[in-house]
């Protein structure tokens, strides 16, 4: 198991946002979270990045190692956890190149920089392209796809998805997820959140079903994929 | 003409160190969105701590008899003001503002305030109330030109923070530390998704606007070389305006409004009166319409026009709410 988180609670001021969910990741997986609007997603991946407070008895170990001590931006420059936030979240008043440069800002590993730096251009041919260009002034799939390599060069262990198809054409949204898959290969263990499941069920080999903060359903992709209560609430009947 | 050139020169002296005392109020607002209301009181403590460092170069110089030329003391004195100067900075950010970074934004104001009296009183409490001479390093040379007299302190003053200014422009906009300022500055809750602790630029951009207002610190001392405690409150409030004049968080915007501080200032006490004798148009017959006493009324009138019209400020753009974790 790399991670397992076991449960996790989250509040917002007096709200729960999360009661007491667990799941886990091995290595090399690419897991998807599901669930509407509101269910927990995004807030069980801003526990995981440190971004979020969580509660007392939620336990979250990675590698065997207690997650919960590392700070937010240790989570990514130590344990290798970077995460593609919801909206992208890019700095638009910086260029394409000094968004993935700032992103290396804890590493000292300069090989494996221009290494990963040579895989992310190589995957996107389109940020090398805009490299000298702010982020700002990119569409909003080149933004996607600097989001994607911005999390890339900050961590390759695992990568932690927010709502990626998210304002993307169906063209661009497959490119985006072929690229997921080969980064995937490369070595990096996924978990996606998505709202599109049919997407997020075809990509993954394992998923979860969130539903106002608790976790109902998990298991394989395929079998959630026929799960009559999944088709009914996510596939559109 | 030598006259109107006589003043620029006057101007451009307040005006460096207003401009460097506002890139520090500027510089933190835009990274951390607050202001550092202390910030004055770390121009008055950087000019003690240049006093300091720089008696204590011209000690450690006449004892081993070593002749260091006194422009290199100066050099010095500012550098290692400017350092130990950053860690004060550094220190009022740890204790005053980290505990406040999710507390409203008035809690950090008056904390702030705080901190200023906390350095005031603090420095009455261990030197003494009196004041300090700052130590005489260079003799002053007055040059004519044109008929226009320049001292060698005035250039010295603007020169050295023109320089500074250069420097922390090619900081911001080469280094990975100045990238992740300005990263910070557009969105800071992402930060730390880049590896970045967010700490550790505040206590960069705090320690670098101390720092700059300690190099004001002692290039004020050269030219009004008679420390206080209290030295920082009205200068440090000037530049604060200037800051705002300028565009909260925009660096270009402090400089620039700084140094147009000091043209208010130095100019709004020179208009001719067109009417010198006559009763109705001047209250007092004299030469000039504003007399000195109203310097301060009347270039913050003229700031509070410039912001009725430019609300955001000269450089500053309309602020859209940023999201908090």
């Amino acid at each position: 198991m790399l991670l397992s988180v076991e449960n996790l609670q989250v509040s917002y001021q007096r709200i729960k946002a999360l009661h007491s969910i667990s799941f886990h990741i091995d290595e090399g997986e690419i897991v998807c979270i599901i669930g509407a609007n509101g269910a927990g997603k995004s807030t069980t991946l801003r526990a995981i990045s440190r971004l979020v407070p969580v509660e007392e008895d939620t336990k979250i170990t990675y590698m065997g190692k207690d997650l919960l001590k590392y700070p937010a931006d240790k989570v990514v420059s130590e344990l290798g956890i970077s995460h593609v936030p919801e909206g992208r979240r890019l700095f638009g008043n910086l260029t394409v190149m000094e968004n993935l440069q700032l992103a290396t800002f804890a590493r000292s590993d300069g090989k494996q920089i221009e290494r990963d730096l040579e895989l992310v251009f190589s995957l996107f041919p389109r940020l090398a392209e805009r490299q000298e260009q702010k982020a700002a002034t990119l569409s909003g799939g080149e933004q996607q796809m600097l989001a994607v390599g911005r999390a890339l060069m900050s961590g390759r262990k695992v990568m932690l998805l927010d709502e990626p198809s998210m304002g993307l054409a169906p063209l661009l949204m497959l490119n985006l997820f072929e690229a997921l898959k080969e980064i995937n290969e490369e070595g990096t263990t996924i978990l996606l959140v998505e709202q599109n499941a049919r997407l997020a069920l075809q990509f993954a080999q394992r998923g979860y079903v969130l539903e106002s903060g608790s976790i109902v359903l998990e298991g394989p992709s395929e079998k959630l994929v026929d799960d009559p209560g999944v088709k009914k609430a996510y596939l559109g009947g | 003409m030598t006259f109107f050139f006589q003043n620029v020169v006057n101007a451009l002296q307040w005006g460096s160190f207003y401009a460097l005392i506002a890139l520090g109020y500027s510089m933190v607002y835009g990274v951390l969105l607050l202001f550092n209301f202390a910030h004055g009181d770390i121009f008055m403590v950087g000019a003690y701590i240049g006093f300091f460092v720089v008696s204590g170069l011209l000690a450690v110089a006449s004892m081993s008899s070593l002749l260091l030329p006194n422009w290199l003391l100066l050099v010095l004195g500012i550098i290692f003001a400017m350092f130990l100067t950053s860690f004060v900075g550094m220190l009022v950010e740890r204790v005053g503002y980290r505990p406040l970074r999710a507390a409203p934004r008035a809690s950090a104001a008056i904390t702030g305030l705080m901190i200023g009296i906390i350095l005031e009183t603090g420095n009455l409490a261990l030197l003494g109330a009196r004041r300090v001479s700052f130590p005489s390093l260079i003799a002053t040379t007055t040059y004519n030109i044109g008929g226009v007299s320049i001292t060698n302190k005035k250039i010295t003053i603007v020169l050295v923070s023109l320089l500074l200014m250069l420097v922390l422009h090619q900081f911001v906009q080469r280094t990975k530390w100045g990238m992740a300022m300005r990263a910070t500055a557009f969105d800071f809750s992402v930060v730390p998704l880049m590896g970045v602790s967010i700490n550790t630029i505040a206590a960069l951009t705090f320690g670098l606007g101390s720092a700059l207002a300690a190099a004001a610190g002692i290039l004020f001392s050269v030219a009004y070389p008679v420390l206080d405690p209290y030295m920082g409150i009205t200068i440090g409030w000037k530049a604060f305006v200037a800051a705002i004049l300028g565009g909260r968080g925009s660096i270009l915007g402090a400089a620039l409004a700084g140094f147009l501080m000091g043209f208010i200032e130095i100019f709004v006490v020179v208009i001719p009166n067109p009417f010198p004798t006559m009763f109705p148009f001047s209250l007092f017959p004299a030469p000039y319409l504003f007399p000195s006493t109203l310097r301060d009324l009347v270039a913050f009138s003229i700031i509070l026009l410039i912001l009725t019209f430019k609300p955001h400020g000269l450089f500053g753009e309309a602020h859209t709410a940023r999201l908090r974790l």
